[in-house]
């Protein structure tokens, strides 16, 4: 029983690998199980960041020795770091896994959502209408995100099984209660489950299960040289997405991204770390949360999240 | 080897909770610079003249606007030595079903009053529901130490009365600890003010509190989650039964019994992606191999043939009402999902409501409202196989479900087979 899944290999269980993990690992399979036996038809939103990529860990763990039992889902912005595209399509493949793209720039041509204009502008919203009609479409009942309690104040407060209404929408004064691990997925048709495998992982808890594990990452999250300009702070990739507005300037700089998401709104930083270890060091001593750090998006309000959420965001 | 202890504590704002979370979190630099300045600027927005570390973790607009906790916070916390998931959870008694809900998987329960004050009503009703939960160990913060001169005499008076009270419940670790959330005394480091103490921090404590024994690791109970066939030609006789692990020691070898057939064989493999395993204890989620193709699947249970959980349609729970819809009433009927497997339910019987107060039984009751709990018999459309939940958390417990809103509407704690 030491075959692997294609050439998606692992090193074996290595004795560092402390309780607190497999306490997680544990609890992150079960969650996976019970949603699957519970649905008809789930789905795992994969973008090719880390957390997604733990996700998709978990869950082939969860079914080992039989391969994903679901397809996995890309919202795609269109405005991709290519080595994070490279990165997707070669797991993927690896996997012997399906992938769905759900497209922000097919849903633009076809006139069903609306870009944003001026150097600020952002695919961000437009990919909660994307995410919905893609869901609508394939009739989803389950989508596994990667989403963590410790990102987000208003994700601290949602549900492992998490309830959306026939618009997509999340309530959250009236979610389900959730005790022991007794989870409730029930929901009519229509409706859907946003189930959270990793909501009691922190940021440091990932990397740990990643070196841990062997984890395979995009390069963008390691040390590297790239022409970048500063904006609120943030260290931005230079792309054809992004205009320079007056008096940004681009320049080269020794950098890696803490969070992998559209281009426009993913900040950078300087750095040295170019491994995993070297990484959970840098980790641990850092002052500022992750979104505060390199999501743009984050910033623009205190219930910013919240908001997004109630449409039916990630 | 870092382990994952969860704690639930739950208090009101003056009882200065958030200043001894703040204080933890702080302490443990589990607090990020751009949070804290968040925090310290929504301060100064509503006019406070402290941090009001509250609202780091009251994350909804309602909750802020309102400030008041509404919902279930979770922190994350750690130190070398343990990862802490903190599951904060606001103390009027209109948010017991919050309090259930945080306590229902914690190892230790954080409990505060304030030394000026006493031991108060809302004491008694977190200390009742923390022991109703089965949460192992309870810890009591004597905070506010500094109004009261730092007086050893009064913390052993409250010390003294706690016990009384607490004879009553079923707690087995019972600790105290005199602090000042606020000066920081006794919550990471050790006092000045009080030479008198010799026992642990707040810290401490929570490091240190065995909980290896909280599970349950003598009744073999594998609740089937998932049949596993590969359909891939190097596994094509594969078939495997996922789950995790809910009590005892599984082992390779061991003869078991499927529950509900009663058939009988032993465990070929305990396997997982990271390569097979001898044995395994709870919280393991693993895949089991059987050495004969019997029948399991989905719900059914895998014990030992000389250990069996009961099985029976009938059972008494105490359950906690989570709905401000219909009260719970005999004939009522629910959806009920035990372990992995779902059933319908009928209230056969109410025996009693409990005022959390005064753990008072009102037997002339017969309806459960919000927040309120009591104790009644189910009958089930199908056998469950479950233990009491004072000795197993994972197969003792329930929730109910309304069937035409799918809204999770009570939380039961087995308490024996209905007869």
């Amino acid at each position: 029983m030491s075959t692997r899944l294609g050439s998606f290999t692992i090193s074996p269980v290595s004795a560092s690998q402390s309780s607190h993990l497999r306490a997680l690992e544990s609890e992150s399979i079960h969650i996976v199980r019970e949603a699957v036996a519970e649905s008809e038809n789930p789905v795992l939103l994969f973008s090719g960041g880390k957390d997604s990529a733990l996700v998709l860990r978990l869950a082939i763990k969860a079914f080992w020795p039989a391969r994903l039992p679901f397809p996995v889902m890309h919202v795609d912005t269109g405005h991709n770091f290519d080595e994070v595209l490279e990165f997707r399509d070669r797991i993927v493949t690896e996997l012997e896994a399906d992938l769905i793209v759900a497209s922000v720039q097919e849903a633009i041509d076809q006139g069903r959502v609306v870009e944003e204009t001026g150097p600020r502008a952002s695919r961000n919203r437009l990919q909660t209408e994307t995410l919905l009609n893609a869901i609508d479409k394939h009739r989803f009942d389950v989508v596994f995100g990667g989403a963590r309690r410790d990102e987000e104040k208003a994700r601290a407060k949602e549900r492992v099984f998490s309830f959306r209404d026939e618009f997509g929408q999340w309530d959250p004064k009236s979610q389900r209660p959730e005790l022991w691990s007794l989870y409730n997925g029930r929901h009519r048709k229509g409706e859907h489950m946003r189930v959270f495998p990793i909501s009691n992982w922190t940021e440091m808890d990932v990397w740990q299960y990643i070196e841990d594990q062997g984890i395979e990452l995009p390069s963008v999250y390691f040390s590297h040289r790239r022409r970048v300009f500063e904006r609120d702070g943030m260290l931005m990739a230079e792309s054809p997405y992004l205009n320079l507005i007056d008096g940004e300037e681009v320049f080269e700089a020794i950098v890696r991204f803490r969070t992998v998401g559209d281009m426009t709104c993913t900040g950078g930083f300087e750095s040295t770390a170019s491994s995993v270890g070297e990484i959970i060091e840098e980790v641990a001593v850092t002052r500022i949360t992750e979104r505060g750090a390199s999501r743009a998006d984050d910033r623009t309000a205190e219930a910013a999240m919240e908001d997004r959420k109630r449409e039916g965001y990630f | 080897m870092t382990e994952l202890v969860r704690i639930a504590t739950t208090g009101s704002v003056d009882d200065g909770k958030s200043t001894l979370i703040g204080r933890l979190l702080f302490d443990s630099k589990q607090i990020f610079q751009d949070q804290l300045e968040a925090v310290e600027d929504a301060s100064r927005k509503r006019g406070t003249d402290y941090v009001d570390l509250a609202l780091l973790t009251d994350g909804l607009r309602a909750e802020r606007e309102q400030g008041i906790t509404i919902d279930v916070a979770y922190r994350y916390f750690a130190t070398p030595k343990r990862k802490f998931v903190l599951a904060d959870t606001p103390g009027h008694i209109q948010y017991t079903r919050n309090m259930v809900t945080g306590s229902s998987t914690a190892n230790i329960a954080l409990i505060l009053v304030d030394a000026r004050l006493g031991i108060l009503e809302q004491t008694r009703r977190h200390s009742f529901l923390a022991s109703l939960l089965g949460v192992p160990h309870l810890v009591l913060c004597v905070n506010k130490m500094d109004l009261v001169d730092w007086s050893q005499e009064r913390f052993d008076e409250l010390v003294d009365e706690f016990r009384k009270f607490a004879n009553r419940l079923e707690i087995h670790d019972l600790r105290f600890v005199p602090v000042s959330a606020l000066e920081g005394d006794n919550v990471v480091n050790e006092s000045l003010n009080m030479p008198w103490y010799h026992g642990p921090t707040v810290l401490e404590l929570l490091e240190d509190i065995h909980v290896g024994s909280d599970q349950n690791m003598i009744d073999v109970r594998f609740p089937i989650q998932y049949v596993i066939r590969p359909h891939r030609r190097e596994y094509q006789d594969f078939r495997g039964y996922a789950g995790k692990i809910a009590g005892g020691l599984i082992k390779r070898g061991d003869e078991v019994m499927v529950l509900p057939s009663g058939f009988t064989t032993t465990i070929r493999s305990i396997e997982t992606f990271d390569g097979p395993l001898e044995e395994a204890a709870p919280p393991s989620s693993v895949v089991i191999t059987l050495d004969d193709d019997i029948d399991v699947s989905r719900g059914d249970m895998l014990c030992r043939p000389h250990n069996q959980p009961h099985a029976s349609q009938d059972l008494d729970a105490m359950v906690a009402w989570m709905s401000d819809g219909p009260p719970l009433r005999v004939g009522a009927k629910y959806a009920i999902k035990h372990t992995t497997r779902w059933g319908k339910a009928m209230v056969k019987d109410f025996q009693y409501r409990l005022d959390v107060n005064t753990l008072h039984r009102d037997e002339s009751s017969d309806s459960l409202g919000l927040n309120e709990i009591g104790r009644i018999r189910l009958r089930s459309t199908t056998p469950f196989f479950f233990d009491e939940y004072r000795r197993n958390r994972e197969t003792g417990s329930f929730v109910l479900v309304d069937e035409s809103s799918n809204v999770t509407v009570g939380a039961g704690m087995i308490t024996g087979e209905g007869s």
